[in-house]
């Protein structure tokens, strides 16, 4: 069973480099190819600061470059044993390109379910400019994580 | 691959009905690849037959988040992302090299929230029309004018 005094914690925060290499790495991976997703000259033209984006790279952002799972670590863990339950995201603004993002992750919650044959664990991310503090978005990442030796 | 035409907002509070689908190409390894590198997730099940089968998974699974994305896309090409105040889905199934993936949208209702002009969609990721076919559902909030 994940330790409940965890709810509350935070996990290592970090400062996210947002890069054209990435985005357009990315953009490519979910066949997006419209101008505004892979070109900073149209992107801008489309009055947006550089490249922009795409909705669920938020997602990646809050990912640990120095340790992308980290979070079932945190958690105490095996990642084979995690899945993605559930995701959620709210947009302040749009994130381009250049930006440097500064990531605060939390856990809200950690439940169980099927009498302890499944547990949810819930971590809030906060998404900020890192030097302004102007806020980007919010991240609702919920995880299950399965254990079977509990199953009833 | 040719995108949806956008849908203007009256036209979209005014649909009451099944918004066009995005249909993606089977889902190969390839994209599993370029994913995990533009992503940055790099969970080895989505990537490694061998380590797959030591988790008892029998072959790679595709990420939640590249199903999602294939949504977010697919929200995108239908209204402006500046548009998109929140969304969210729970992931039903995982995806399997092979799959059609196909995004679906259902204009669901307008609301007032905070004195902002809102709509509701919904969003579903399927790769078939069987009951185990639903990888992802969820709903969006969408800013009108």
């Amino acid at each position: 069973m994940i330790d409940r005094a965890l709810i509350g914690q935070q996990l290592a925060e970090f400062v996210f480099a947002v890069e054209e290499f990435q985005l357009r790495l990315f953009a490519k991976a979910i066949g997006e190819c419209r101008p505004e997703y892979i070109d900073a000259a149209a992107a801008k033209a489309a009055g947006f600061r550089s490249i922009l984006a795409p909705p669920t790279f938020c997602y990646a952002i809050t990912l640990n470059p120095a340790n992308p799972l980290d979070v079932p670590a945190f958690l105490g863990v095996d990642v084979k044993d995690t899945l993605h339950g559930e995701q959620a995201f709210s947009y302040q603004r749009p994130i381009c390109a250049g930006d440097r993002v500064r990531v605060k992750r939390m856990v809200t919650d950690i439940y169980s379910r099927k009498a302890g044959a499944l547990e949810f664990a819930v971590v809030e991310s906060e998404l900020s400019d890192a030097g302004s503090g102007v806020i980007y978005a919010s991240t609702t990442t919920t995880l299950a994580i399965r254990h079977p030796e509990c199953a009833p | 691959m040719k995108s949806l035409a956008k849908i203007p907002m009256e036209k979209l509070v005014a649909a009451g009905h099944a918004l066009p689908e995005l249909e993606l190409p089977p889902l190969d390894r390839f994209t599993l690849a370029l994913y995990a590198a533009g992503s940055g997730d790099h969970t080895p099940f989505h990537l490694d037959i061998d380590r797959a089968k030591e988790a008892g998974l029998g072959d790679v699974i595709g990420h939640g988040m590249l199903t999602m994305a294939y949504l977010g896309r697919y929200l995108t090409e239908i209204v402006d992302q500046s548009a998109i105040k929140s969304w969210h889905v729970r992931f039903k199934a995982v995806s399997r090299p092979g799959d059609r993936i196909r995004c679906h949208g259902t204009f669901v209702r307008t609301f007032e929230e905070g004195g902002e002009q809102l709509c509701q969609l919904d969003v579903v990721a399927t790769r078939g029309t069987g009951p185990d076919d639903v990888l992802a559902a969820g709903e969006a909030v969408i800013k009108i004018g």
